[in-house]
């Protein structure tokens, strides 16, 4: 990533649920700390999910689920990622996500999992962090 | 309520404690705070006395319980009379799973049954649609046909239940279920007594799960009322809900106030299906959210009950007293519960049904604890339970009707709510009414600031939320035990449903749908026509996609 350019970020919604409070929470405050953020809407596939962040050429994809459905859903969108070749996008999720499927979306590649209750400064900080990382 | 005298002396008395009592007791024990507010944004006062309501009128604003204004609650013996409903929303897996819970929780003292669907069965799809991959069972019960149906309430005399329905979208759909399966059992429709949520409007800026446009949706709700008032009078039509609307980030004020304004606009599309309003009116329920600021939410359901009865009266001229009756569900907030140390959640939810109960409500479900790590095991249900039994039969809260009348403080934040909520009713009237109201996005931005200042508030401590930004545990581990839905329970509803697919008579299937496209075109009333068609085992999913075919399907209109 160059200097100057601004982290773009996609949020997603995967899933049948609508619970959008938190992942428009994050949307927003992403964006008051300078980034560039694309919110998908709710019930995205993992196909739409994956064909947004090729378009909006983003640098990071935030996955928010609170319907239980993510071991079903998130590595597919992981699969996709790798077809597309965006192998390089830092993916971090959201949601009620019990705290022993964590290992397992870690090992398809989900680098980090917030759950309740984890304040916005801890997500944007992670994000800058993982970002320069890169440079 | 005082004369003007005596509210005079008070107002000399207050004047002289403010200058020597309290700047003393302020010197020594500062207050801690520059200005204490409620979740809706009130300022709230050190003191309160009669001052505070000195320009209310017992008769007018309070009255007697069981009588206009209803203030006071909407019988007259309340809780003395008849305890609350203990309806626990419940529902996952396989209808087989939920039938055995539902008779779980009637053996353990509950009263009403509540049904939680499925994601796929509230969107409208079959649980053998693309779209339900992962999500069968998962967050509510599979019900695709009428054949599920069937098993859920097996050996369940439908007779001699209520039975709520949470859902939406496909409102239409379950109660024709419910209806053909009533039907079965041999019980009278006019002896069907339950709910359906049935409220699509606050889909569109709060619960969001919409399948069609607004303008067709409205109709389907409505479609519902009319039905009901000719042919289930004891089932009510919808529940107008502002449960949703908090949850998603509102505050008190606005939930009352757009959950009211949905009220006005189920009656006023539904006089035009040339019903009087007495004809439907007393049907009509309400749904809300009980959360932590227990004051407010006192207030809250206190000035709900005022405000309708009002409105049925002064603005669509209802006789009738039932049709100016608010007759409230309530639940305890969802969105206030914790992951972290989750057995706190206990005492938030006493709290918060404790201030349904002072409330007046009619109905109440309390969370369970562990409901923000995943759906309540059987001995989490059970804890939230006994939470209603141990205020109901032990705290003597129930004791006597509305305890809390004439606290200066409650009936002076009783006032405040009504007259802010009477401001939103005024704005949204001169938006031309909901439906322009959400079109413009109006409820969405609402809700969305309100939820963005809720959590900014936490992460500045300007809110303190025991166990999360105060009191944490450092490296806290998940202590509660898990539910998790078997994985198996997707593969047996395909088997099922397609087992079914081949059996039923196909050549009826087809001519029902076919009868229902042609009667959604011509915008008559669908209710015969989809009882006739689960009655064929056409499914869920079939008679949904029949009508998007109709009317489209929502596109969410996006706002951060």
């Amino acid at each position: 990533m160059q200097s100057g350019k601004k982290i773009r970020v996609l949020i997603a919604k995967p899933g049948l649920d609508s619970h959008d409070r938190g992942a428009k929470i994050v949307a927003r405050a992403l964006r008051d700390a300078g980034m560039e953020v694309i919110y998908t809407g709710l019930r995205q596939t993992p196909e739409q999910i994956v064909e947004t962040a090729l378009q909006e050429d983003v640098d990071v994809i935030g996955l928010s689920i609170l319907s239980g459905a993510h071991l079903a859903l998130f590595p597919r969108i992981m699969e996709l990622l790798r077809q597309k070749g965006l192998t390089d996008v830092l993916v971090f999720a959201g949601g009620i996500i019990p705290e022993e499927d964590i290992p397992e979306l870690k090992k398809i590649g989900i680098k980090e999992v917030f759950g309740p209750g984890t304040p916005t400064e801890m997500i944007i900080k992670y994000v800058l962090e993982n970002m320069q990382k890169r440079t | 309520m005082f004369d003007k005298q005596k509210i005079e002396e008070i107002a000399k008395e207050r004047q002289r404690w403010e200058k020597t009592t309290l700047p003393n007791w302020i010197k020594h024990c500062p207050e801690r705070k520059k200005e204490f507010q409620n979740h809706s944004g009130m300022v709230i006062k050190g003191l309160y006395t009669p001052e505070d309501i000195k320009d209310m009128d017992y008769m007018r604003d309070l009255g007697f319980p069981g009588e206009y204004p209803f203030t006071r609650g909407l019988h007259a013996t309340m809780y003395r009379g008849r305890l609350w409903t203990m309806r626990m929303f419940a529902g996952y897996g396989t209808a087989e799973d939920t039938n055995k819970r539902f008779k779980y929780l009637l053996s353990e003292g509950e009263t009403g049954l509540s049904t939680a669907f499925d994601y796929p069965t509230i969107m409208g799809y079959d649980s053998d649609h693309p779209m339900a991959r992962g999500e069968v069972g998962v967050c509510g019960v599979a019900i695709s046909s009428l054949q599920d149906m069937e098993i859920l309430f097996d050996s369940i005399p439908l007779d001699r239940v209520t039975t709520s329905m949470t859902i939406n979208g496909p409102a239409p759909i379950l109660l024709a279920m419910y209806v053909a399966v009533g039907d079965k059992q041999g019980v009278p429709r006019e002896k069907l007594g339950g709910t359906t949520q049935n409220d699509n409007l606050k889909e569109f800026f709060a619960q969001k799960l919409c399948i069609f446009p607004p303008k067709p949706s409205l109709k389907l709700s409505v479609d519902v009322i009319e039905y009901c008032a000719r042919y289930l009078p004891k089932w009510n039509p919808i529940s107008i809900s502002g449960y949703h609307i908090r949850e998603a980030g509102a505050t008190a004020v606005q939930e009352l106030a757009f959950t009211i304004y949905d009220g006005i606009a189920y009656v006023e599309e539904t006089l035009k299906r040339g019903l009087k309003v007495d004809d439907f009116a007393p049907r009509l329920s309400f749904f809300f959210a009980s959360h932590n600021d227990f004051f407010e939410e006192i207030a809250k359901f206190r000035a709900a009950r005022r405000l309708w009865a009002r409105i049925m009266k002064e603005r669509f001229h209802a006789k009738n007293p039932r049709s100016m009756w608010m007759r409230m569900h309530v639940q305890t907030s969802g969105c206030t519960l914790t992951a972290q140390q989750p057995l706190n959640n206990i005492v938030r939810t006493t709290i918060q049904a404790l201030a349904a109960v002072l409330g007046g409500t009619q109905s109440l479900h309390t969370n369970s604890f562990d409901e923000a790590l995943c759906l309540p095991t059987e001995e989490s249900v059970r804890v939230a339970l006994r939470t209603q039994q141990i205020i109901a039969y032990e705290s003597g809260a129930a004791n006597t009707v509305d305890p809390l009348a004439g606290s200066y403080y409650v009936e002076a934040l009783t006032n405040e709510m009504e007259e802010k909520v009477m401001e939103y009713i005024q704005k949204i009237d001169d938006m031309g009414g909901v439906i322009p109201a959400i079109e413009k996005g109006f409820f969405q931005k609402e809700i969305a600031e309100s939820a963005y200042r809720y959590q900014k508030e936490i992460e500045e401590k300007k809110r303190t939320l025991v166990g999360v930004n105060e009191y944490a545990i450092e490296g806290e581990k998940c202590p509660v035990k898990l539910l998790r839905v078997d994985p198996s329970v997707e593969k047996k509803q395909m088997e099922r449903l397609q087992k079914l697919k081949r059996e039923r008579d196909n050549r009826k299937v087809e001519e029902a749908l076919e009868k229902l496209h042609y009667a959604a075109e011509k915008d008559e009333n669908l209710m015969p026509i989809i009882i006739e068609a689960v009655k064929a085992y056409a499914t869920l999913g079939e008679i949904t996609e029949g009508l998007r075919k109709v009317y489209g399907e929502y596109k969410e209109l996006i706002i951060i």
